[in-house]
């Protein structure tokens, strides 16, 4: 996050910024992440899904990392005012973006079981929901370094877009399975998949919600957020 | 926030409060320099304000308007209203020794009377007649003694001179003294800065439980202590009200720069 003046205690001031740094760095490959998983289920690439994967322990450990060094900040140093809310606000953040890391992990285990199955025009739309949300990851990692409330709030009400996207690949795998019941299974998986993504824009949106009260100290109610309805079915 | 705009965003929220302490338009000199300019607040009773800001910044001045203890200095001259319960303080019909009455005072350092711990707290309701007799008197010193956390301490060893007492004790045996007069405000002036961590943490449950009955100012170095104490924080800087309003909000996210600069460590 874009620092103000200094601290009289410069340690201070670093261990806030190396704290940032280390968020976005965190969120840097949690985009990824969902990029590469994406790509490996579009093409296939079945060594690229579990590389993938793998790279969730890396975003665990940096959590746990961030977590440990919040609490020291805590204790040794009694952050106040902006102080106080860049680091509740790292902590909070960096849990919305393990589990963004969790959910691209899930996604990339199901490229594996898909690969032979005849859907790729899903895939096609699956991708497409995929950048989508990565573009909402992206814009929200932009508007927690730059201190940006308003585009915190523009990706905050994106979400309803992403949300659409679900509903419509909900609609899509729904009819490839009525029509081919040996569609129901690679069907499931991309049912996950597209719930998966859903949730990142979600936790997203979480994060917008934190950068928007970090950086004006005012909280956006999720009731008040534009949203797709729920499809039935 | 504009210097002008303070006072008038003080005076907006004496109608939301119930106040006690109503400062209007106060100007401090010492001599020919300035130490309070044009400083306008509402105090509420039955609640902790605090005072921060860096030395120097007039906190301990402006405290001092409150119960005239300005007029102890010679070079000091203080303009403007402290209205109690609808009279001006600085009146010339308001006797200075009733006033302190009304409005008590604990200090930086334990100032104990070199009497025993009973006369300490005695010796105000005394001389204010507040006694009509020994039963009276005990009742009071007990009473005091209790609401200040430190009658199981001392009730076997009242004849002996209070100066004996540790330093948190003799803070504690100061605010007994300070209530055993029944005021209805408390003035602190950093009244933890000569204690240990314990002490201290025994004057500040103190003062949460006497803020259902006083009003009490506190002035305090350490921007914890305000956090946790107090109810509402004025913050001052070169004799100017900055910003006063809900701690809550002054520690999590406060309105003007110099504050944010101030309680974050950024000062200078």
């Amino acid at each position: 996050m874009k620092s103000m003046t200094s601290h009289i205690v410069s340690a201070f001031s670093e261990e806030l910024e190396t704290l940032s740094a280390d968020i976005l760095r965190m969120g840097g490959i949690a985009e990824t992440m969902i990029n590469d998983a994406c790509r490996a289920l579009v093409a296939g690439n079945v060594s690229l899904a579990d590389e993938t994967a793998h790279r969730d322990d890396i975003v665990d450990e940096m959590e746990a990392d961030i977590e440990r060094r919040i609490l020291r900040l805590l204790a040794l140093r009694q952050p106040m005012a902006t102080d106080l809310r860049a680091v509740v606000s790292a902590l909070k953040v960096s849990s919305e973006l393990e589990r963004i890391g969790d959910l691209s992990k899930n996604i990339s285990k199901r490229v594996a079981p898909l690969d032979g199955s005849d859907v790729q025009g899903v895939l096609m739309s699956v991708d497409r929901m995929g950048r989508g949300v990565s573009h909402q990851l992206h814009l929200v990692l932009d508007a927690y370094s730059e201190a940006d409330a308003e585009l915190a709030l523009k990706v905050w009400s994106g979400d309803e877009e992403i949300d659409q996207h679900y509903n419509s690949l909900f609609r899509e795998v729904l009819t490839y399975m009525m029509q081919d019941p040996r569609m129901i299974g690679p069907g499931a998986h991309l049912m996950f998949i597209a719930k998966n993504l859903e949730r990142i824009g979600d936790h997203c949106t979480n994060i917008a919600e934190i950068v928007h009260f970090q950086v004006t100290g005012t909280y956006l109610t999720s009731s008040a957020r534009p949203k797709a309805p729920l499809l039935d079915g | 926030m504009a210097d002008t705009t303070t006072s008038t965003v003080a005076l907006e929220e004496t109608k939301a409060i119930d106040t006690k302490v109503d400062c209007r338009n106060i100007n401090v000199f010492y001599g020919a320099k300035q130490a309070i300019f044009d400083v306008s607040m509402a105090i509420p009773s039955r609640s902790v304000t605090a005072f921060i800001g860096p030395s120097g910044c007039g906190k301990s001045t402006f405290l001092r308007c409150i119960n005239r203890m300005n007029d102890t200095i010679e070079s000091a001259r203080v303009e403007g209203e402290v209205i109690i319960d609808g009279e001006d303080v600085n009146s010339a019909a308001v006797d200075p020794v009733l006033l302190r009455s009304r409005v008590g005072m604990v200090f930086q350092k334990p100032n104990p009377f070199p009497k025993t711990i009973y006369d300490n707290i005695a010796y105000g309701p005394r001389i204010h007649g507040l006694a009509r007799s020994r039963d009276d008197l005990d009742e009071i010193v007990q009473n005091s003694l209790m609401r200040a956390g430190l009658w199981e301490e001392v009730k076997e060893r009242l004849a002996e001179p209070g100066t004996g007492l540790s330093g948190g004790q003799q803070q504690r045996l100061c605010i007994a003294r300070a209530i055993a007069v029944s005021p209805e405000v408390i003035l602190m002036d950093e009244p933890c800065s000569a204690l240990d961590p314990i002490a201290t943490a025994k004057i500040e449950e103190l003062i949460d439980e006497l803020r259902e009955r006083f009003c009490i100012v506190i002035v305090t170095h350490s921007m914890q202590q305000a956090a946790r104490v107090s109810q509402r924080t004025a913050f001052f800087h070169l004799g100017k009200l900055v910003e006063v309003g809900d701690t809550e909000h002054i520690f999590t996210n406060p309105t003007d720069n110099r504050t944010q600069d101030y309680i974050t460590g950024r000062f200078g």
